[in-house]
């Protein structure tokens, strides 16, 4: 019996230090750094509604949000923006940091498609404002009405993707919209991590 | 938060010191003899020299123990020991055939999930009607149902069975793994309807919102007690190495799953951290284990041959634990935590060669002694063919993790490839062939249908091919496209579709394989199908004494 306490004294202490060692003390060092950046507001009630549904509808699984420093991937040339700094997510509790660019990468989408319709054609069927997309279509986030009641969001559509009659907006998808909008990482900050050194204070 | 960290720094410190004292203690009391009488301490008496496999029809059987030397029949002392193996068996069959039925049913589950998923990636028009339906819900509901549905639940399943096995005795506390699994399917069918409600916690591999997370930490918590109690009532003097990794597992599994599932530990790039360092331990500390524990049980039993060094098998535990627990950060390589932290990870993640290595020394110089008896053993086919994937993935992890070829991989469909070659090339093939060897004993009958389970095999090797190797070709040359400025982003998508195409067949051909295996394992553990002879004990018997009993 002591040596099968042995084994397991010696398994968690293992993984404790192991804790310690890549989560916890970096994390005491990014905390001890953390204050939001100038220009960096936190997300509105509706673009906050709107993360809801970003990651209730999973798109984690295919877009990231950390561009990468220009030396090692050409992301800022794609348009995406700067390599993203820990103070970027400062408001952002669950992380969607990802791990697949099976699409593009969201950190900057506000900065690169500010248009609120682009977006909801593309929602609706990405196809119709991106040829070649294998993005799914998200149909259930609009409703097709006869007429437009006052205050519906009217999706824009071409020709070949037109329905029989207009095509509204549901709630989650303006909120899906703006959390998107809201996206913008364009401010400047200080200290952009490099490949081969955190920063200089390390 | 000050206070977690306060409260983390001072259990390390409490641990370690008792950990120092224990060690003292060994050393002193000469608890770590190690060395081949340790290695034995999984044969019966007599018992070395002797093939076992359950799934081996009487006749290849009896073809098997040819190809590995002539046997006596069984003395008194070997029939006693076999008899009593036989009631300690029987002594796990209600928790094990729970366990293990219910991964059945999660396999097949997600299984059609995976497929459904990978479709929609070729074809994004298909099943968009329903939010339930979406891909952003099917791909993690596949991920949670395989590796806490199938993965989990398997390998548990053989480790309940395994724990008589290692320590002698009949299985103590059966009931509370019996309601173990119980309590673990409500909470895993709970967690699936959440996610395809659309209540996810938002991180990968931490999807299931807290309710459901309480239900699993309750069924695991159930089922470690018979561990338990059956390790304080053990009649054998070595602890077997495959017992290591059991008591690991249970202690790794509870750590991780709780923190990573702590409220409002963390937010923003603390929480990837947190969550990296659970993802790839879960893996690593928890399936990894899982599925080593059965290989070095079932590689030796099969072939009747303890491994080759016990030593190195001790050693490849300690390195497996000081190395993967502190891997996870490589899934960052680019992203904006501090660098150090990620370098500490690629460091350990190539260390990770030590212990693989030594594993793989241990398991691939004990078949190739007697490789073949691969030609008459389904169940040592599957656990070789998966112990052969454990080396080749933990290699390909080790190169992965270097930051030249992670700024390709990143980001792309190699990564699930490789995640795929870990999970079902090691641990769901060992599944298998643990599986075939297990229920055997539980219901005293043969499986019912051999060509089934060569069916099986075959529907599942060629299928993973299908499914492995495509899809790291067009991950590697998704991961090139999108380096190169000059190419548009949507060229890096277009060239993945002939690849996710195969893909989908690869998982195709898999899920019909584990529709033969479902459909079969299913009639065995009723005992239906034609009646195979009744073999109580498995023993191969002299070819003489068998020619009687035929005729």
């Amino acid at each position: 019996m002591t040596r099968a306490l042995g084994i397991i004294a010696a398994a968690a202490m293992i993984l404790l230090f192991a804790a310690l060692m890549i989560v916890v003390m970096p994390a005491i060092q990014l905390q001890a750094t953390a204050t939001a950046p100038e220009g960096l507001e936190p997300y509105s009630e509706q673009a906050a509604r709107g993360r809801e549904v970003y990651i209730s509808l999973g798109c984690v699984y295919c877009h990231s949000q950390q561009p990468r420093d220009p030396s090692v991937a050409p992301d800022d040339k794609r348009g995406w923006g700067r390599a993203s700094v820990p103070a970027d997510y400062i408001y952002d509790s669950p992380h969607l940091l990802g791990s697949m660019r099976t699409g593009p990468d969201l950190f900057n989408i506000g900065v690169r498609q500010p248009s609120q319709d682009w977006h909801l054609t593309h929602l609706y069927n990405s196809r119709a404002v991106s040829p070649g997309s294998i993005m799914p279509s998200y149909p259930f986030l609009f409703e097709v009405k006869p007429e437009a009641e006052e205050g519906d969001t009217v999706v824009a559509l071409p020709p070949d993707y037109a329905v029989d009659g207009d095509l509204v907006a549901k709630d989650d998808a303006l909120d899906l919209v703006q959390y998107l909008l809201e996206l913008d990482r364009s401010y400047p900050v200080d200290a952009i991590p490099t490949a081969d050194s955190s920063s200089a204070e390390d | 938060m000050t206070s977690a960290i306060a409260f983390l720094l001072a259990a390390t410190f409490v641990i370690s010191v008792g950990g120092l004292g224990l060690l003292v203690w060994a050393l002193v009391n000469d608890q770590f003899t190690m060395g081949p009488k340790a290695a034995k301490t999984i044969f019966g008496p007599g018992e070395v020299g002797k093939v076992e496999d359950p799934a081996t029809p009487r006749l290849m059987k009896d073809r098997m123990q040819k190809e590995r030397g002539e046997v006596e029949a069984p003395d008194a002392e070997e029939q006693e020991a076999l008899e009593l193996r036989a009631r300690a068996d029987q002594s796990t069959r209600v928790p094990v055939t729970w366990w293990l039925a219910s991964s059945l049913f999660w396999l097949l589950l997600g299984s059609v999930l995976g497929v459904v998923a990978s479709v929609k990636m070729h074809a994004p028009e298909w099943l968009v009607s329903e939010a339930f339906l979406t891909f952003g819900r099917i791909r993690p509901a596949h991920l949670n149902v395989v590796a806490y549905g199938w993965a989990s639940m398997s390998g548990v399943g053989i480790g309940v069975w395994l724990i008589p096995r290692l320590f002698k005795v009949t299985l103590q506390g059966g009931s509370y793994a019996t309601a173990g699994a119980i309590v673990w399917n409500i909470g895993l069918a709970a967690g699936v309807w959440a996610l395809l409600a659309g209540h996810s916690d938002g991180m990968e591999w931490l999807e299931f919102p807290w309710p459901v997370d309480i239900l699993l930490v309750i069924g695991g918590a159930l089922v470690a007690v018979p561990l338990i109690l059956s390790l304080l009532k053990r009649r054998v003097q070595h602890l077997y190495v495959s017992a290591w990794y059991l008591l690991a597992a249970l202690i790794w599994f509870p750590m991780l799953f709780i923190t990573a599932n702590l409220p409002n530990l963390f937010g923003g790039v603390e929480q990837s951290m947190l969550n990296w360092w659970y993802a790839h331990n879960v893996l690593g500390l928890w399936m990894t284990p899982l599925g080593l524990a059965a290989a070095y049980y079932f590689i030796p039993k099969i072939v009747g041959a303890p491994i080759y060094s016990y030593s190195l098998s001790l050693i490849g535990f300690w390195a497996l634990a000081l190395f993967y627990s502190q891997v996870g950060l490589h899934h960052l390589i680019g992203g904006p935590i501090p660098t150090w932290a990620v370098t500490i990870s690629i460091v350990h993640s190539v260390m990770m060669v030590i212990p693989v290595v030594a594993v793989a020394i241990n398991h691939h110089m004990t078949v190739a002694r007697h490789w073949r008896l691969l030609i008459y053993s389904p169940t040592l086919r599957f656990v070789v063919l998966g112990a052969v994937s454990y080396t080749l993935s933990s290699v390909q992890g080790s190169m992965q993790a270097l930051r030249e070829v992670n700024t390709i991989t990143h980001f792309t469909h190699y990564t699930v490839a490789h995640a795929h070659l870990g999970l079902y090339g090691f641990l769901t093939l060992v599944m298998f062939g643990s599986i075939y060897f297990v229920v055997p004993r539980l219901t005293g009958r043969e499986w019912p249908y051999p060509r089934a389970i060569a069916a099986h095999f075959w529907l599942v090797l060629i299928g993973f091919a299908i499914y492995f190797i495509p899809l790291s070709i067009g991950g590697w040359l998704q991961g090139l496209a999108m380096l190169d400025e000059t190419r548009p982003f949507m060229e890096s998508v277009a060239l993945t579709l002939p690849y996710l195409t195969a893909r989908s067949v690869g998982g195709a051909l898999m899920t019909l394989g584990h529709a033969v295996f479902a459909v079969h394992a299913v009639i065995a553990l009723v005992r239906g199908g034609p009646l195979r002879r009744d073999a109580a004990l498995f023993r191969p018997i002299p070819p003489a004494q068998a020619e009687e009993s035929r005729s």
